[in-house]
């Protein structure tokens, strides 16, 4: 067991390692953005005087290395700074957006993680005949298309001409459980199908893999039933990269929905973040990348541990 | 048959029967749609505004990078909660005159130099503190200082002093201005407690509701002020304000019934959306208009001949076809329309290939002209530069495009390169607009417009007061810039707003599209 807390405790440290080299690249990132913050937020209606009097207030005159340390210092009390653009606290209205940005995540890998890996034993059970077929026909045709327009067409049906579920999925603080169910029941599933096929389709791979293996060949000999086979023998030894494929869909479910949370009027990290880049709001910008660089490397070290501990001979390195 | 009419109206009113039967049974009665609407509308003004209820609105265009400071409001979204919590002095009225607000009388000296503002009585701040003449004083001072951010700074640039005297507030100007009290209807310009110097962003006016929570970029609500001081605004109980930037999913949600109006509906889509049951669409005129400007002292737009050939060479109806389709008006390359008071309209420019070639040839212009363009410096931009070009083409004159990214496109390309796409959102009074972009010594000449005259007339006509003689003097200021200016202006854009039959009390209104962004405070929920 030591040698498990070993493991893991390397993997934390060199995920912390990693998240220090993200923030001098996202630093540097945004030093060489072209322009500058005032100059955006002014837009059309910049003169030479109201810019000089904005880039002096912003602290924009300062030097780069002295604002990078004292922006890493501030992050080790949990201090994000001001947004330039709007004078708001970054850490709070992070805060409520990580937390929307979670909430209808989680929904979407709750619907979809166990239909995907259900459809997955269904089309190795039924492998290369119709219900395999339609299974990967049907799912790999709501990957093809674009997001956006899976979010049209369930805005139009189950929306427009239904009326089942709202088509605006505003959620605010003061909502029910069931009030923000529902309202997220839309986006939720647009981005259901969008990871859908990437998860279905590497089950589908993985267990066909094992499949091959003598082990399987005795428990059929056995007279086990096929789906019994699978779900029993087959399953546990391919969930190494089945778990990784989930944790990457899932990193792509909390940083990759711009898209989406813009058609759903969904208050996400993702819409935050375009609105901050796009007036040059640096700190922001920062901010948001750096919390989107820890949730990758956090749920890749999750992928990772979850297999070293699901495979004993991961655990036994030669 | 008419009693027969008027009395399904008013069960309408009543809410006694819905507007689709009644539009229904008019038509059996051979009255056209058009009529019908007209005294339905009639009937439900009548009938007088309902109080209560919550009303919805979708808005494009707000950000979660906005500010709720007032004096850095740039959106929609961030105009329309202005007007819920705050009121500034005055206001434009749907007849081209001023609507007093906080101002309850005001006046002026012959020499238009100093303006007197009497602060209304009676009025409170939602906070319980009395407005007085101090505090618009210092919101003015605010606005007008010299460390200001605000949007409003540029059009307060003119006075040299302000103070107050008891409940009057008294502006000194540099020079003389009749329009003074139009500027300051300003979207910017909320009169706030002590101006805003405590906590800018309180959110704390004289305004018909009270901010109750404020999520920007996403949802606004707003509750009632119980203690509003005027009784004919401000009918829903409730006002919530989603923003909702999406074209598409914004009329969705109009179309499902989640929200009561919205903003913006796009040209392309608005006649499919006028026939959706339930939503009507609202196309109205504005002083906004989609512009291709050229650097007139910047070669080879130095040249007097070569702006005229290209502003010969557009096709002005067939921008507002294609580019608006059809929701606009044509332009006469000056930056003023009849939306404007005080406004004579010039002499109508044409397409005429014939007179642009010949232009072209005088200019003694070689090659092609270059013309920049981005999705963002007006809907339609690249399309509209791509129309351009096939009619020049058709005059021998050959445009060449770039397109330039949205990204930098106002700092890098606006009011720096010599020939680009742009647009304006035009102004509350003619004086504005020209002292914006087209004085000498605008920050905003975006066409390098200078012209010793115009400005002289501009200056002359500030300090008139006889209308009939300031009309001749902007007509001159206008023929100037048709002729001899950087502008080639081929559209007038109209505001299209939509609003469900949920909501009565549209009415017509001057600035902004929306109702000038008052629908929310003046329309109120019928069912």
């Amino acid at each position: 067991m030591s040698l498990v807390l070993k493991l893991i405790a390397q993997r934390v440290s060199l995920g912390i390692l990693l998240l220090f080299a993200v923030s001098i690249l996202i630093f540097v990132g945004t030093q060489i953005l072209p322009g500058d913050v005032a100059e955006s937020i002014l837009g059309q209606s910049a003169t030479p005087e109201n810019l000089a009097n904005l880039r002096e207030e912003l602290g924009l005159n300062e030097p780069a290395l002295s604002r990078y340390f004292s922006w890493l210092g501030g992050i080790f009390v949990g201090d994000l700074g001001t947004a330039l653009t709007s004078g708001t606290n970054i850490s709070e209205a992070i805060g409520a957006r990580l937390g929307n940005t979670l909430f209808l995540a989680m929904v979407a890998a709750f619907i979809s993680v166990p239909i995907a890996i259900l459809l997955g034993l269904l089309a190795v059970r039924y492998k290369d005949r119709w219900p395999d077929k339609l299974i990967s026909a049907t799912t790999l045709a709501s990957i093809s298309l674009p997001e956006f327009f899976i979010g049209y067409l369930l805005i139009l049906f189950f929306g427009v001409k239904l009326g089942w579920f709202p088509t605006v999925a505003t959620v605010f603080p003061e909502m029910t459980l069931g009030a923000r169910l529902n309202a997220v029941m839309l986006p939720a599933l647009t981005l259901t199908l969008v990871v859908l096929a990437h998860m279905m389709r590497m089950t589908r791979a993985a267990i066909l893999n094992v499949m091959q293996s003598a082990y399987i060949e005795t428990a059929e000999l056995k007279g086990l039933s096929s789906f019994k086979i699978i779900w029993k023998h087959a399953l546990p030894n391919a969930i190494s990269p089945v778990v990784n494929v989930v944790m990457l869909n899932l990193a792509y479910l909390i940083v990759g929905v711009v898209v989406v949370e813009v058609i759903f009027v969904y208050p996400g990290m993702g819409q935050y973040l375009v609105d901050h880049v796009s007036k040059r709001d640096v700190p922001v910008v920062q901010a948001c990348g750096l919390v989107f660089a820890a949730i990758y490397i956090g749920l890749n070290m999750l992928a990772d541990i979850l297999s070293i501990l699901s495979n004993p001979r991961l655990r036994h390195p030669k | 048959m008419t009693d027969e009419l008027r009395y399904l109206s008013q069960q309408v009113a009543r809410q006694r029967l819905d507007r689709r039967s009644f539009l229904g049974r008019a038509g059996a009665l051979g009255v056209t749609a058009a009529t019908a609407n007209t005294l339905l509308s009639s009937a439900v003004m009548a009938q007088g505004a309902i109080k209560g209820g919550t009303l919805k609105v979708a808005v494009e265009g707000g950000s979660s990078s906005d500010s709720l400071d007032p004096a850095l409001v740039t959106n929609s979204t961030g105009t329309i909660v202005n007007r819920l919590w705050g009121e500034p002095l005055v206001e434009l009225d749907p007849e081209g005159g001023l609507d007093m607000r906080l101002a309850s009388e005001m006046s002026a000296t012959p020499d238009a130099k100093t303006w007197t503002f009497v602060i209304r009585d009676g009025v409170t701040f939602s906070n319980g503190k009395a407005l007085t003449a101090d505090d618009v004083l210092a919101t003015l001072e605010r606005h007008a200082g010299e460390d200001s951010k605000s949007g409003a700074l540029g059009i307060l640039s003119g006075i040299s002093s302000m103070r107050t005297e008891g409940n009057a507030f008294i502006i000194e100007l540099d020079g003389p201005n009749a329009d003074l009290p139009f500027l300051l209807s300003d979207y910017h310009l909320m009169i706030q407690p002590n101006g805003g110097k405590d906590d800018p962003t309180a959110m704390i006016g004289t305004g018909p509701y009270v901010v109750k929570s404020a999520e920007m970029g996403v949802r606004f609500v707003a509750e009632k002020n119980p203690n509003y001081w005027d009784p004919n605004i401000g009918h829903a109980a409730t006002i919530e304000v989603t923003v909702i930037n999406d074209d598409t999913a914004r009329v969705a949600a109009l179309q499902s019934g989640q929200v009561h109006m919205c903003t913006r509906v796009p040209p392309k889509v608005a006649s499919l959306v006028s026939r959706m049951p339930g939503v009507e669409v609202h196309s109205v005129p504005s002083a906004g208009h989609y512009v291709f400007i050229m650097h007139a002292n910047t070669a080879p737009f130095d040249n007097k001949d070569l702006r005229l050939a290209l502003k010969h060479a557009i096709n002005r109806e067939e921008m507002v076809d294609k580019i608006l389709f059809g929701n606009g008006s044509i332009g006469n390359d000056s930056p003023i329309n009849d939306a404007y008071p005080l406004y004579r309209a010039a002499e109508q420019r044409n397409y005429d290939p014939d007179k642009a070639a010949f232009h072209f040839k005088a200019s003694g212009h070689e090659g092609s002209v270059l013309l920049r363009t981005s999705d963002n410096s007006f809907p339609g931009a690249p399309d509209a530069s791509q129309l351009f070009q096939q009619s020049a083409k058709a005059a021998g004159i050959s445009l060449e495009i770039k397109r330039e990214p949205n990204d930098g496109y106002w700092s890098e390309v606006w009011n720096k390169q010599p020939f680009c796409t742009s647009y304006w959102s035009g102004r509350a009074t003619q004086d504005a607009m020209y002292s914006t972009a087209y004085l000498t010594s605008a920050d905003w000449n975006d066409t390098r417009f200078f012209n010793e005259q115009f400005d002289q007339l501009l200056f002359a006509a500030r300090a008139e007061l006889d209308d009939e003689k300031r009309t001749q003097m902007y007509f001159d200021m206008g023929e100037m810039v048709r002729d001899d200016g950087g502008l080639i202006c081929p559209m007038f854009n109209n505001f299209i707003d939509a609003t469900s039959d949920k909501v009565a009390g549209w009415g017509p209104s001057k600035g902004f599209g929306l109702m000038n962004m008052y629908a929310p405070v003046k329309m109120w929920v019928t069912g």
